[in-house]
């Protein structure tokens, strides 16, 4: 054999094939159809479906009965006939006795005109059934608010039950009971609380699995597709938004292996429900006398200008949202930075700005996105991963499976579906234990305190030798280490124990455009296309800390979106110009804001993401934006049009991205950092005396004004509501229990000191001396920064 | 990675010390000792058989998920066990098993025959146990005995070429 490669005979056609490849693999590439419903390419081989079976003979001897095309590899000089007599009889055998149980309820079934049955039935069935006994019933479980079931449709292909077990790594679903009795089902009736679950709602081949919000919504034929990318991770999925009447119907994946393989998370399957809420902001509004006014966008925008105007300066602050598409913010810094300011950023909830002049020229994963599986090891510093990036985090589980040594050193113990090492330290003391792997890595000490390495510290030092040896080591940094007050130093360290090991560097973008921000120069210290201004503006917390008197935000809620939402209320409130352009209205920013621009939110306008593998995927606006609000690139160059300022005569969103696309040529991916160790000062962020650190994890369906409101996602086990996480150490010492309601205060960062009363949970998970309070969720808008010290006590006393 | 060829571990977050018995683990352990470590779970048949017979013939969710607990898999890989075989009972039971089988030779045979006698004479529906509990009837999924059917196992014991009469006889013998 040369090269290792099979020659055979599919229908006549000569193909080569790898040895061991399924016959069906084959047939798939060379264009060949088998009608399959168990197999699938990114699942184990069941071969239980039978609906594969063709004929073939191998060295001129017939295979006595049909063989099944999926679970039967290739050999030298294999001829396999898929429509031959004896092929089809099989394949029709098959149909008829699947269909035997197969209900009559296509009529009234979602799956209707796009279901794998019936295109094979259509097939390969007969028109008149044999079968005149009585079909079964299987009676339904809740799979929860994203899963609607029909079991009576169910052919058990298994396909649901092999991905729960193989990709998402929970069996929560298996196949009970035997012959007429097997059911597809949990058995104990518990609903799937995992945040890639809505992909078995593809895997499906018949009406069995559908989405519950999409249900009895629409009918497959109806539905127009576009193409979209997804606006809630570093990931950028891409997607195939099915449209009716100008509505975002639902959410499919589209398969790119390079980013999202052929799945998505849940989070941008079912967030397109937060369209249509009731707080949409459809026409543009202006506060006279205290009182909210619908007005004509000329009156809107002739206030906006006036207002953006007044401050002067350096008097203007703009806060983005990462999740702007490059072309908003590209036209937002060139817009402030014409008004003579600087003050433009979009990382949000990042608390500490100390080593800024160190920040690489494009922080980003350090690895293409499809390469992380190839990782043999790697450390990840700050972040729940499977929260943060549901996709990447299924990349390193796969890494993981495949021997490498997946390390975490967070405040809270993650929950993995995979094996790992995770060490625990509270935020403000991540730095310990990166200088405990420093001293095992043999790199000379780093002032500072350090943890007493253990023989975890020494397994990840290890290991991340061993895979730098080989170059397939990664350090990654998460939202949670971003947003720590000591972010520049473990930054510092991050990036020292990758050097000590030979490991690449690698930091995870939080949000959808977040490395765009660095393209765009929508950030303080960048200029489009990477270059620093002469002297960088304020950063996202110096604008509130030291307030301006004129604000505009953009696509953000104050109260839900900032890292300190006390600190920032109370600027804006005192600020005398707020400009909030928003695809929703909420009360934050009803009380803060002088007028309201209403503007597109996901797939209502042209654009482009950059994901934190730093590509560029540009995409159409699908639907029109509802009501009266328009996509934000418009806006924005009408704004600038009005003010007369140079560069705003673009005529479309492409012009847009050509101009910022020819400024970044130059512009690569650089995780490089600048600039020596930073010195933090700790003090603030050092809890006093019985003081516990608020460590505020922003959850998985908290992240974005669009998520915060899918009402679907919300209803799920995943999504959490404020609460206090305690260690049950620190819950003994305050004399907390399960379930007790806990006052929480806090001081914000002018001096304001806060109280809120929220639940306590304990949970050993959590490092001891932390409070975990989510932020991003419903009433943590009332508290103060994302982490910092907190006092903690019973409410009442 | 195949479904097949790599057993999916989950690892329960309890301590197997406190699964189950001492007496019962070293029983299961013995079992799982036949087996390569990562192929733990081969040993679920047989520990949820000696589990079974430790509870009085019957297993309760909470047994099957220490069992699953016990061997590092799944909790749903131990409920599809236990629901695909007859020889499992996930309802309490009788103080003894009468299992008639109703597989091709044993009904050509005369099964159902005993199958009606016991239901009338004993007063219980396949499936369910008499009044007295002394006895949990069941029809049973091949017993692997066509030579002499109809074949009926009685807790652990085969009986073959079994009549009316026999079957009473059998059962008067019980307690």
């Amino acid at each position: 054999m040369s090269d290792d490669k099979i020659t055979l005979e599919i229908d006549g056609r000569v193909c080569t094939a790898a040895p061991g490849e399924m016959i069906i693999a084959v047939a798939d590439r060379e264009g060949i159809v088998i009608p399959r419903f168990c197999y699938h390419e990114k699942l184990s081989i069941a071969a239980n479906c039978r609906m594969c079976l063709v004929e073939a003979e191998q060295g001129g001897r017939p295979f006595p009965k049909p063989i099944p095309a999926c679970a039967t590899p290739v050999g030298e000089g294999m001829k396999v006939l898929t429509r031959s007599k004896k092929a089809l009889d099989a394949q029709r055998g098959t149909m008829e006795f699947l269909l035997i149980n197969h209900p009559l309820d296509c009529p009234i079934c979602d799956q209707g005109g796009e279901c794998e049955l019936q295109d094979v039935s259509m097939g390969y069935g007969e028109d008149v059934s044999r079968f005149s006994e009585r079909k079964r019933v299987v009676k339904d479980e809740d799979l929860g608010p994203l899963i609607a079931t029909e079991m009576t449709r169910c052919i058990h292909c298994t396909r649901c039950v092999r991905f729960g077990a193989e990709v998402a790594g929970l069996r929560e679903l298996g196949a009970t009971g035997r012959g007429e009795d097997m059911r597809i089902g949990t058995f104990v009736g518990q609903s799937m609380a995992h945040e890639l679950s809505g992909n078995i709602i593809d895997l499906c081949p018949v009406g069995a699995l559908t989405s519950k919000p999409y249900r009895f919504t629409a009918r497959a034929w109806e539905l127009t597709s576009d193409e979209g990318i997804a606006p809630h991770d570093g990931v950028g999925s891409n997607l195939q938004l099915h449209i009716r009447g100008g509505q975002v119907m639902r959410v499919h994946p589209r398969d790119n292996e390079a980013v999202n393989e052929c799945w998505i998370s849940d989070r941008d399957r079912f967030s397109y429900e937060g369209l249509n809420s009731p707080e949409r902001l459809k026409a543009p509004m202006l506060k006279r006398d205290g009182e909210w006014q619908e007005v004509d966008w000329q009156e809107a925008l002739h206030a906006a200008v006036d207002l953006l105007k007044a401050p002067g300066p350096d008097q203007l602050g703009v806060l983005v949202s990462p999740s702007a598409t490059l072309e908003e913010q590209f036209l937002l810094q060139r817009l402030v930075r014409a008004l003579g300011s600087d003050h433009i950023d979009t990382r949000l909830r990042q608390l500490d700005f100390s080593a800024a002049a160190a920040d690489p020229r494009l922080p980003w994963l350090g690895v293409p996105i499809a390469e992380l599986e190839q990782q043999q090891a790697a450390l990840l510093i700050g972040s729940d991963i499977r929260q943060e990036q549901p996709l990447l985090a299924h990349r390193l589980r796969k890494a993981a499976l495949s021997g490498a040594t997946i390390a975490l050193l967070n405040p809270y113990e993650v929950d993995l579906n995979h094996r790992s090492i995770q060490l625990r330290s509270a935020p403000q003391a991540l730095d310990r234990d990166l200088r405990a792997l420093l001293k095992l890595l043999g790199r000379p000490p780093v002032a500072g305190p350090i943890a007493e390495p253990d023989e975890r510290h020494q397994r990840i030092a290890d290991a991340l030798t061993r895979a730098g040896q080989a170059g397939k080591g990664l350090v990654l940094l998460g939202a949670l280490a971003e947003n720590a007050p000591v972010y520049g130093l473990v930054r510092a360290l991050a990036a020292e124990v990758a050097a000590a090991a030979g490991c690449q560097l690698g930091c995870l973008a939080p949000a959808a455009n977040s490395v765009g921000s660095w393209c765009a120069g929508s950030l303080p210290h960048r200029l489009p296309g990477g270059a620093a201004p002469a002297r960088p503006g304020l950063d996202a917390r110096a604008m509130l800390t030291d307030p301006r008197q004129g604000y505009l935000l953009w696509g953000l809620e104050p109260d839900r979106d900032l890292a300190d939402p006390i600190l920032a209320m109370s600027a804006l409130r005192a600020a005398k110009q707020v400009v909030a352009c928003t695809a929703f209205r909420s009360p934050a920013l009803d009380a803060v804001a002088d007028v309201l621009l209403p503007i597109s939110a996901f797939a209502e306008t042209a654009g482009t993401f950059v994901n934190t593998e730093a590509r560029w995927q540009r995409f159409q606006g699908a639907v029109p934006p509802p009501g009266d609000s328009r996509p934000g690139w418009k806006v924005l160059r009408v704004l600038g049009t009005m003010m007369e300022l140079p560069g705003f005569a673009q005529n479309s969103a492409r012009e847009v991205h050509d101009e910022l696309a020819s400024q970044c040529r130059d512009l690569t991916p650089d995780n490089q950092l600048r600039g020596s160790m930073p010195a933090t000062d700790l003090s603030s962020a050092t809890p006093q005396g019985a003081e516990l650190f608020r460590l505020g994890n922003v959850p998985i369906y908290a992240t974005d004004p669009l998520v915060r409101r899918a009402s679907a996602l919300q209803r799920t086990p995943l999504a959490e509501q404020l609460a206090v996480s305690l260690h049950p150490e620190d819950a003994a010492a305050l004399g907390l229990a399960d379930g007790q309601l806990a006052r929480v205060v806090q001081v914000a960062t002018n001096g304001e000191c806060i109280e809120v009363n929220a639940p306590v949970v304990i949970d050993d998970r959590i490092a001891v001396g932390c409070a975990r309070i989510p932020a991003g969720v419903e009433g943590s808008g009332e508290l103060g920064p994302i982490m910092g010290p907190v006092q903690i006590s019973k409410a009442g006393d | 990675m195949s479904f097949r060829n790599t057993p999916l571990a989950v690892i329960h977050d309890v301590d197997k010390e406190t699964l189950l018995t001492p007496e019962l683990r070293a029983e299961i352990d013995k079992h799982v000792a036949k087996y390569p470590p990562e192929w733990k779970q081969s040993a679920v048949m047989p520990a949820l058989t000696l589990v079974q017979d430790h509870n009085g013939g019957w297993l309760s969710r909470e047994l099957m998920d220490q069992v699953a607990a016990y061997l590092d898999m799944p909790e749903t890989a131990v409920y599809e066990v236990a629901t695909f075989y007859a020889m499992y009972d996930l309802e309490p039971v009788g103080r003894h098993k009468v299992c008639v089988c109703n597989s091709v030779s044993c009904m050509l045979g005369g099964a159902e025959e005993l199958m009606h006698h016991i239901e009338k004479k004993y007063n219980v529906a396949p499936g369910g146990t008499t009044a007295d509990g002394k006895l949990t009837f069941k029809e049973f999924e091949c017993l692997g005995a066509c030579r002499h059917a109809p074949a009926v196992m009685v807790d652990k014991a085969y009986h073959e070429c079994v009549t009316p009469e026999a079957i009473d006889k059998i059962i008067d013998d019980l307690d």
